[in-house]
């Protein structure tokens, strides 16, 4: 069945039908990773948004539910060049193709999705529609997009309760996906890429605004105790809890829309617990220290963003998926100063509070999909603990 | 970090000789390497034997020494030149042991002289087999566990440690004959048992069974304070037993999920930050295809060819990147030049897939072993780029110019399914299109995964194309269809083919509906920034981006494709300075070429690149959307010539030379005319078809003739033969290839072959030099040694040689370059070969005579007279130097290949001797070609009858020099009967000790093995021959070649070579 992808500026691409069958708006983005597309369809960032792969095979390997970040898939449409018709995969369990439907999204192959990042990247991030209607009036349709928001998408993706995740005993325990440890093979003993249990007896609270599960398995994987807590919940109530650390994690959407919870992070700055902020996280962090916030042209999402860490002068390649960015030329050295800054474009990609045991990146530590290399700052976060108890 | 300012001067070490295994990637890698170091001011000392490469350009570095590459040679240049730096790491393995060895010695301390890049003790690190697994070990990266044992019963033990199955290599026996996989106990005793005994140290290497896992690679980027990143990874659809080189390879991986892509990808940083590699890396993977389990088969710690793929598959350029790294930088200094806005510390990200095939040279070795191994085989690649799979598949079959366009090229179609599942069981250069014949007969992907190891996804491509195969033949050919088909590029002849359409209808049909190809482009960043290098593949489907330009002047010069024995790195030497000419001349310059380890497709040699297959409909394509004022085909070889007539049908004018005079000179019956007309003697023949009409003729100028196709390269299928059967068998093994041209037949001349290179603007002709070749005619002139200037042949036959290239070249009307082949018989001069093209010597006698050939041609194609040039025309002043260029070869890589020389040319590459006496010259061509003699003094000497006359005198040198010779009963007795003391040794079916005992023994330095006629395998000749180079034994089968030798031998007054850069000749 024919589908089209229409948008805001008019542009229309016809393609084939995959997934749900259904019409749906949304703001179009493109990520660039060419493994881990269904890390990306579970990423609850993309909630309010259809995703383009820029990798054309997509579906190649299946789908290995193990593997997914969160319960189910967000992104409001799936915009690929090619699907496979068939998986392979030792692990995989069903396909990209069964997956969409069963979780009701919609999306079109057969597009050249390169012209279509082109458009992104010199138009900026747009609207649009996947619809499978050929009778389509772009008259009608053009305006509706226009009016579409992401809106609060944080409520809508983070738990409804909270719940708990123990921390590994041994590194043995770590199995082939949790917490970019590596698997731990019968014939030929190899350690993960978790050296050591450095974090075993914290209690870490994260706050999920939208959070990646393997958030949670990096601070397992390295012995923390984990609570995983709603993101409407208040500040008192997870002081009240006494975690050793405090994560804010990733999450969807425009970091101005989620005032209430920009108070109660507010409050947690205040607190003496070390926090770790990721992406969402780390700008609702600067957005409640005074800072500012503004919207990127097109984003950063790929698996191959170099940034730099301030401090060491080293570089990292780093997962990334955000929209938006902190404005670090309304920034005040006093509250924080930058830490990390990304290498192309030398947009803030972290901070670093000042007088506070408190650090955010923009980027993602916690990969799935992209690269592990900066899965050291959950080590960095557990030392901070350390030294906050043993102070 | 920025610069290091204390590396002001460098010495580059380049790879020497293109042997299989170390091909054109490394003059891509070091001729970027050192246009990256200039552009930093540095001064550049560049050391390469070959002659035939870019960087041994005067501007590509200052100072240039076409020299051997031997530890010797080296410290005297360092004495000379007083470089500050060595850089050992863009030089293949070649210029590493290099530079190990300078450093190990201590010489590189002595004299304040620094190894750039990646240090001596990482070097160590990775290439010593111990050291390599026990550092591994230390990180915790997984090596395959293997141990040498003595006895079975440790053998026994310790597979019972690591579990089974295990392989077992016996050291030390011919070719790894006595070893075998083992899977259970029984098996193991048996295969050991054997192997023992048949290893001559009585050792067997026991060793884990990673056979059919997956094979992936990370092309990985390290600068000095730690900084990484993965420039890309690769996938090899043959699992693990099949050397890489020999492998088809994706880029991206396509079967890994993130998990194992990142798991890999992290143990690649892991291991390069443990190695503290500076530059470039490649570490290859085995992975097991149901567990994350992998192994580390191997770490590269300098650029490879896997690097050079690498670059042109994202567009990253890895060489240039990794002498900035040399230098100090840190990948967060370096832009990435192809965004102009990003950083080298930007990860690339592909939106496209590319496939690499093997070149393998089967068809020159008819007789060699067709199967894939862990050796490998191939002499060159092509890639391909397509947005998907099949596609590139598809056009990387075409690409390979092996009269393969489709998975039906190869006709498996009479093997019943379970003949099939056998042939599966082989693994060879075919086995794809036994795959697509298993898939037509409706095998299951299962049955073949199971016997092939080959991951189902692949097999599932290979079935779509299948399918659309039988789309086609059923028909009827819909617009729908026709764009499906172009969409997983199907050539419309293919499409023609199968659907029984003309070739041109399927075309129109295109046209009428619009089918028509797009391009997209390499931009390393999958559109997320924009980039400004036209580097561009073709897509059916989309939009197109190749930007129109409409320059004053635009042309188009055509690659001369993959690396093959005839058409080597030379031919992209001349297309990369043409189009250098042409840019100077003002002119935008458009490459097409699909061979991804050549200088000519790196992205900033011409105006735009195209990496797309060399065939009349995709040239085409390109041809449409640039619409170029005139295309070169005289630079690319025989690749570039036989598009001549298609180019002229889409009406693109060619330049220079035009096409009916380069078909003259193939048509016999025209040729034959011109030189009657021109009154230029040639050996009398004739042409056939049929092997009664070869017979016929060949009795009529009498035994012994020439048979060859026409329209061929480096005398594919050429051969001498001396009887009506053998002419049966040639003919034969000719035909089996359907003959577009006929077959020539002549007699054969016993003289000296002369060859020259001449440039011609229509009216003058300049002629850079005469070469002569050692060995006489009848062995190819690419394996032969080529001397310069000529030295034996009289100044009225130089005359005459000048006169007939004048008569020739304006015959034929030669704009630009002509190369001629002569036989001089005592004074009498005959014509044997004209090529109205570059050839194989110009970068050679470009070099040694200081003449820029190719750039003088470019002008005189466009129009400038030799005269406005500034050269006064005819036969040039003789150099200074004597230049003798020295063929190598790779026998011992080609199992069952047949080493004699002969018509058909063997030879993968070349060295160069370049002194101010010939006898100097000669030397340095021997050792820079790794004939360096003597060891233990000690030959053999076995020639066929018709040669004992003259072998009798090179015993007597060999003796004379104190080298003791056996030889075999009929030859001994010949030197013994002359007073030559040889000992005689048994033939091969006598008793012990025989001659291949003797060999095998590794005491002698050298074989003279003249071959009696045919081709029969099974002769003694062919054995020893092999025996010899399989165990690194030189062996010459020229006595020509075996007097050179010794006048080298006997000259050792040379030895203290003079070091001549050739910038300032």
């Amino acid at each position: 069945m024919k589908a089209f992808l229409i948008l805001e500026d008019g542009t229309v691409f016809e393609g084939i039908q995959i997934g749900a069958r259904k019409e749906i708006i949304s703001e179009i983005v493109f990520n660039t990773s060419m493994a881990g597309y269904l890390e990306v369809l579970t990423d609850p960032s993309y909630a309010g948004q259809a995703v383009c792969m820029t990798y054309p095979l997509i579906g190649n390997y299946g789908v290995c539910k193990e593997d997914m970040e969160s319960r189910k898939l967000w992104p409001d449409g799936f915009i690929v060049r090619e699907l496979s018709r068939i998986p392979s995969n030792f692990r995989c369990d069903t396909t990209i193709q069964e997956l969409l439907k069963s979780y009701d999204v919609p999306g079109i192959a057969g597009i050249d999705t390169r012209a279509l990042t082109k458009i992104l990247r010199e138009k900026g991030t747009m609207n649009g529609m996947i619809t499978t209607n050929e009778a389509y009036n772009l008259d009608e349709i053009i305006p509706k997009l226009k009016q579409y928001t992401t809106g609060k998408v944080v409520d809508i993706v983070t738990c409804e309760h909270k719940y708990e995740l123990k921390g590994s005993k041994s590194l043995e325990d770590n199995g082939p996906i949790s917490g970019s440890a590596r698997y731990t093979g019968e014939k030929e003993k190899k350690p993960s890429l978790v050296r050591e249990l450095k974090g075993v007896g914290r209690k870490v609270a994260l706050l999920d605004l939208g959070a990646k599960d393997n958030i949670a398995k990096s601070l397992a994987a390295r012995g923390c105790d984990v609570t995983v807590y709603p993101a409407g919940t208040k500040a008192e109530e997870i002081f009240a809890a006494k975690p050793d650390g405090i994560m804010l994690s990733n999450g969807p959407g425009d970091p101005k829309e989620c005032a209430s919870i920009i108070e109660e992070i507010r409050k947690l700055y205040e607190g003496d617990i070390p926090i770790f902020a990721i992406c969402l996280g780390h700008q609702l962090m600067a957005l409640a220290t005074g800072a500012d916030t503004f919207k990127m042209k097109y984003g950063h999402r790929g698996g191959n963003h170099p940034v730099k860490d301030l401090a060491t002068g080293r570089v990292y390649i780093s997962s990334q998926n955000h929209g938006y960015v902190v404005n670090t030329d309304k920034l005040d050295e006093k509250v924080a100063v930058p830490a990390f800054i990304n290498v192309n474009d030398g947009t803030n990609e972290g901070l670093s509070y000042t007088g506070k045991n408190i650090f955010t990146v923009q980027f993602h530590p916690e990969a799935c999909p992209g690269p592990q290399d900066s899965g050291d700052l959950f080590d960095r976060f557990i030392t901070m603990m350390e030294e906050t108890n043993n102070a | 970090m920025p610069k290091n300012p204390d590396v002001k001067k460098v010495l580059v070490i380049g790879s020497g000789p293109i042997v299989i295994g170390q091909a054109a990637e490394f003059d891509y890698a070091g001729t970027q390497a050192c246009r990256s170091l200039k552009e930093e001011g540095v001064e550049v000392i560049l050391v390469n034997s070959n002659p035939a490469t870019i960087m041994t350009d005067k501007d590509i570095a200052d100072k240039v020494y076409i020299e051997p590459l031997t530890a010797k040679v080296l410290e005297q240049l360092i004495e000379k030149e007083k470089p500050d730096s060595v850089l050992p790491t863009l030089g293949g393995q070649a210029g590493l042991n290099l530079g190990m060895e300078l450093e190990e010695s201590g010489f590189l301390a002595k004299h304040h002289v620094k190894l750039l890049g990646t240090t001596a003790a990482t070097i160590k690190k990775a290439e010593d087999r111990q050291e390599f697994k026990d550092t591994m070990e230390k990180i915790g990266e997984p090596c395959a566990a293997s141990l040498v044992v003595e006895n079975v019963e440790d053998g026994v033990a310790f597979t019972n440690s690591i579990g089974y199955p295990v392989v077992l290599r016996p050291a030390y026996t011919l070719g790894g004959s006595g070893g075998g996989i083992a899977h259970n106990q029984a098996e193991l005793e048996e295969i050991l048992e054997n192997g023992l005994r048949l290893s001559r140290v009585g050792q067997v290497l026991v060793e884990r069974c990673i056979a059919g896992w997956k094979e992936i690679e990370y092309e990985v980027m390290r600068d000095g304070v730690g900084n990484c990143i993965t420039v890309c990874n690769m996938e090899n659809i043959d699992p693990v037993g099949v050397h890489t080189g020999d492998s088809i390879v994706v880029a991206p991986s396509q079967t890994l999920g993130d998990k194992e892509y990142q798991m890999l990808r992290s143990s690649a940083l892991n291991i390069i930050n443990e190695l503290q590699i500076t530059g470039g890396c490649n570490v290859q993977f085995a992975l097991h295809p149901t567990s994350f389990e992998y192994c580390v088969i191997e770490v590269n710690p300098r650029v490879s060819r896997s690097s050079a793929l690498a670059s042109k598959a994202t567009g990253y350029p890895i060489a240039k990147v990794a002498a900035k790294i040399a230098l100090g930088y840190t990948l967060d200094e370096i832009k990435n030049a192809i965004t102009g806005k990003t950083y080298a510390s930007f990860e690339p990200t592909l939106d496209y897939c590319v496939i690499k095939l093997p070149r393998l040279p089967f068809d020159k070795f008819i007789t060699a072993k067709r199967t894939l191994t862990t050796q490998m085989k191939a002499t060159g690649e092509v890639m391909s780029i397509c947005h998907n799979f099949e596609g590139a598949l598809m056009k990387a079959i075409r690409s390979l110019e092996q009269h393969v366009d489709c998975l039906l090229s190869y006709d498996f179609s009479e093997l019943s399914l379970e003949e099939l599942e056998a042939r599966l069981k082989i693994v060879d250069d075919q086995r794809i299109y036994v795959i697509a014949e298993a898939l037509r007969k409706g095998m299951d992907y299962d049955t073949i995964h199971e016997i092939t190891q080959i991951d189902i996804w692949f097999i599932d491509k290979l079935a779509v194309l299948v399918e659309m195969e039988n789309a086609l033949k059923k028909g009827p050919l819909t617009v729908e269809l026709l764009k499906e088909a172009k969409r997983i590029e199907f050539p419309d002849n293919v499409i023609a083919r199968l659907t029984g359409m003309e070739e041109e209808a399927v075309k129109k049909m295109r046209y009428e509906n619009g089918i028509v190809a797009v391009y997209k482009m390499v931009d390393t960043c999958a559109a997320e920034f924009e980039a400004s290098t036209p580097y561009y593949y073709s897509v059916y489907g989309g939009e197109n981006e190749a930007v129109e330009t409409k320059p004053e002047k635009k042309v188009l010069v055509l690659g001369s494709g993959p690396i093959r024995i005839g058409q080597g790195i030379e031919f992209d030497y001349c297309s990369v300075h043409a189009t250098w000419a042409f840019a100077k001349e003002g002119y935008e310059t458009i490459i097409i070429n699909n061979n991804p380890e050549t200088v000519s497709t790196d992205f900033d040699i011409a105006d735009k690149l195209y990496f797309e297959p060399l065939t009349p409909e995709d040239v085409e394509s390109i041809v449409n959307l640039e619409k170029p004022d005139g295309v070169v085909v005289q630079f690319g070889g025989q690749t570039a010539i036989k598009l001549t007539e298609s180019l002229m049908k889409m009406g693109v004018p060619i330049l220079g030379t035009s096409a009916e005079n380069v078909d003259a000179a193939e048509d016999r019956e025209l040729f034959d005319k011109i030189l009657e007309e021109c009154h230029i003697p040639r050996p009398s023949g004739g042409t056939v078809f049929t092997a009664d009409e070869a017979k016929k003729v060949a009795n009529e100028l009498g035994y012994p003739v020439l048979v060859r196709p026409s329209y061929v390269l480096g005398g594919q299928g050429m051969q001498i033969a001396i009887s009506d059967e053998e002419v049966e068998e040639f003919m034969e093994i000719i035909n089996r290839i359907a003959q577009d041209h006929p077959i020539l037949v002549d007699k054969y001349l016993v003289g000296k072959e002369i060859e020259v290179d001449a440039v011609c603007d229509g009216e003058d002709i300049l002629i850079p030099g005469i070469m002569e070749h050692i060995e006489r005619a009848g062995v190819h002139s690419g394996d032969s040694i080529s001397v310069y200037p000529a030295r034996s042949i009289s100044q009225k036959v130089k005359e005459t040689i000048a006169e007939y290239t004048r008569r020739l070249a304006r015959a034929l009307h030669v704009i630009g370059l002509i190369n001629i082949q002569f036989i001089v018989c005592g004074e009498e001069v005959y014509v044997i070969e004209v090529n109205p093209r570059s050839s194989r010597t110009v970068p050679y006698i470009s070099k040694v005579t200081g003449i820029p050939i190719v750039p003088l041609a470019t002008k005189v194609i466009i129009g400038n007279t030799i005269r406005e040039l500034g050269y006064e025309p005819g036969l040039q002043k003789e150099a200074d130097y004597v230049a003798i260029k020295m063929p190598v070869f790779s026998f011992e890589k080609i199992r069952g290949a047949e080493i004699s020389l002969g018509p058909e040319m063997k030879s993968t590459g070349e060295c160069l001797g370049i002194a101010k006496t010939f006898n100097e010259a000669l030397y340095k061509a021997f050792i820079g070609a790794g004939i360096d003699l003597p060891k233990h003094k000690q030959l053999i000497i076995t020639v066929k009858d018709a040669d004992k006359g003259e072998a009798i005198e090179i015993g007597r040198r060999f003796e004379k020099l104190g080298y003791k010779i056996y030889a075999t009963r009929s030859t001994a007795n010949a030197l013994k009967e002359a007073g030559v003391n040889a000992r005689k040794v048994n033939k091969i079916q006598q008793e012990s000790p025989t001659v291949m005992d003797l060999i095998l023994g590794h005491k002698i330095d050298l074989v003279i093995d003249t071959p009696t006629q045919g081709r029969d395998k099974s002769r003694d000749g062919f054995l020893i021959r092999r025996t010899a180079i399989e165990t690194g034994v030189n062996c010459l089968t020229s006595l020509d070649t075996a007097n050179a030798l010794l006048t080298s031998l006997e000259n050792t007054d040379v030895q203290n070579l003079t070091l001549i850069d050739i910038a300032t000749i």
